[in-house]
């Protein structure tokens, strides 16, 4: 009987141990970022946005911002929306991609 | 040099910070600011928590304020009007905060004047930070010399522990102006052995490994703590002695440079009434 109990008691982990391990990845991580965390992005947006309107007219969500980290690349994309008009400038096509690294 | 000597003369500033709230910041500024007192030297203890003011019923004197920080700060009281002597130790005095909902209520250099002229008077200056990471909590370790950073063996705690340091180590005034860092130990509180032995609790070690910097103490979960606040009595200053006194008398020796070694606490086992009756605080 005690042999059973003893078999069948599930194995699982501690779980302090669980929370070390996921703080450290999460710790790691943060540390990463830090102060160049990336809280100005709706600011840059804003900013990007108001450029834009200059000389076309688009609409807030129009443009997009993506940051991206992975290993030791860090990858900021823009995607804007054009209007279709012809009669627009620059004869842009609906959404061109840019990409800055 | 003699400019070096006048400086180290004069007082201490020491923030009590967290990141999150309830992990014992207020329950330790107050423990802390007592047990430095207990030993002859002046302490003050402020409450940076505007708009939430605390540390005025965990020490015991809530009925006693008539200005505030804030007061000073804006110039409407003097620093001697508005600082609170301690019934129970002579050389401690409490500053509490105000409870406006005006968060702009303290800037930075009503802040530095007030500390500077503190630092003139009084040998310690503790911070008592509120909790998160805004304006408060920035302005409460901005001026400091040194920080104690509360800490749960829990995973928000220690995440937004290392949050605090990351920001003690940038966005104080000391990091700034380039000098000598902020000294940042950790204070670990609500420490259960039982439930460290189960697997159920990060270790000392874990907390320290992940966190990277020095440890202050080891403050036990303790009844007496819970009993402290009730009464309006900073732990260390209560009659029966508990666990959590003695790691926080342990914790300010280390402060104040002794050599302390590490050890935890337990409180006392109950009797056989206790034991009959289970453990009620």
């Amino acid at each position: 009987m005690s042999l059973f109990g003893f078999s069948l008691k599930p194995r699982r982990p501690k779980s302090a141990q669980m929370a070390k391990d996921r703080l450290q990845i999460l710790l790691a991580h943060e540390r990463g970022k830090g102060s160049t965390e990336p809280d100005y992005l709706p600011a840059m947006q804003n900013d990007i946005l108001a450029v834009i309107r200059k000389y076309m007219k688009i609409e807030d969500n129009d443009v997009d911002i993506r940051m991206e980290s992975k290993d030791d690349i860090s990858s900021l994309e823009i995607n804007i929306e054009l209007p279709t008009h012809k009669s627009d400038a620059a004869g842009a096509k609906s959404g061109p991609k840019s990409a800055a690294r | 040099m003699t400019q070096l000597k006048e400086e180290s003369a004069r007082g201490r500033v020491i923030v009590i910070t967290s990141g999150k709230g309830g992990v014992g910041k207020t329950t330790s500024a107050a423990a802390i600011s007592a047990a430095i007192a207990k030993r002859g030297h002046k302490v003050v203890v402020i409450d940076f928590d505007v708009g939430l003011r605390n540390l005025d019923m965990i020490m015991g004197c809530e009925r006693r304020v008539v200005f505030d920080f804030i007061n000073v700060v804006q110039g409407d009281a003097r620093l001697s009007q508005a600082l609170i002597k301690d019934k129970r130790v002579e050389t401690l005095s409490i500053l509490p905060t105000s409870q406006t909902r005006d968060k702009d209520a303290l800037t930075n250099e009503g802040v530095e004047k007030v500390l500077e002229e503190l630092r003139d008077e009084f040998d310690y200056i503790i911070c008592d930070s509120p909790a998160g990471i805004e304006r408060g909590a920035q302005m409460a370790m901005y001026y400091a010399d040194e920080a104690v950073v509360v800490t749960n063996p829990e995973v928000s705690s220690v995440r937004d522990s290392d949050r605090v340091l990351g920001l003690l180590a940038s966005k104080t005034r000391r990091a700034e102006k380039g000098e000598t860092p902020v000294k940042s130990q950790v204070l670990l509180t609500r420490h259960d052995q039982g439930r460290i032995d189960r697997g159920e609790m990060m270790t000392v070690e874990d907390v320290l490994e992940l966190l990277a910097v020095p440890l202050l103490g080891i403050v036990p979960e303790s009844p007496a703590v819970l009993r402290a606040s009730n009464v309006g009595m900073p732990v260390v200053l209560d009659e029966t002695p508990s666990s959590a006194a003695a790691a926080y008398e342990d914790a300010v020796a280390r402060l104040l440079g002794e050599d302390v070694p590490m050890r935890i606490g337990t409180d006392k086992r109950p009797g056989l009434l206790g034991r009959f009756f289970g453990r009620s605080a």
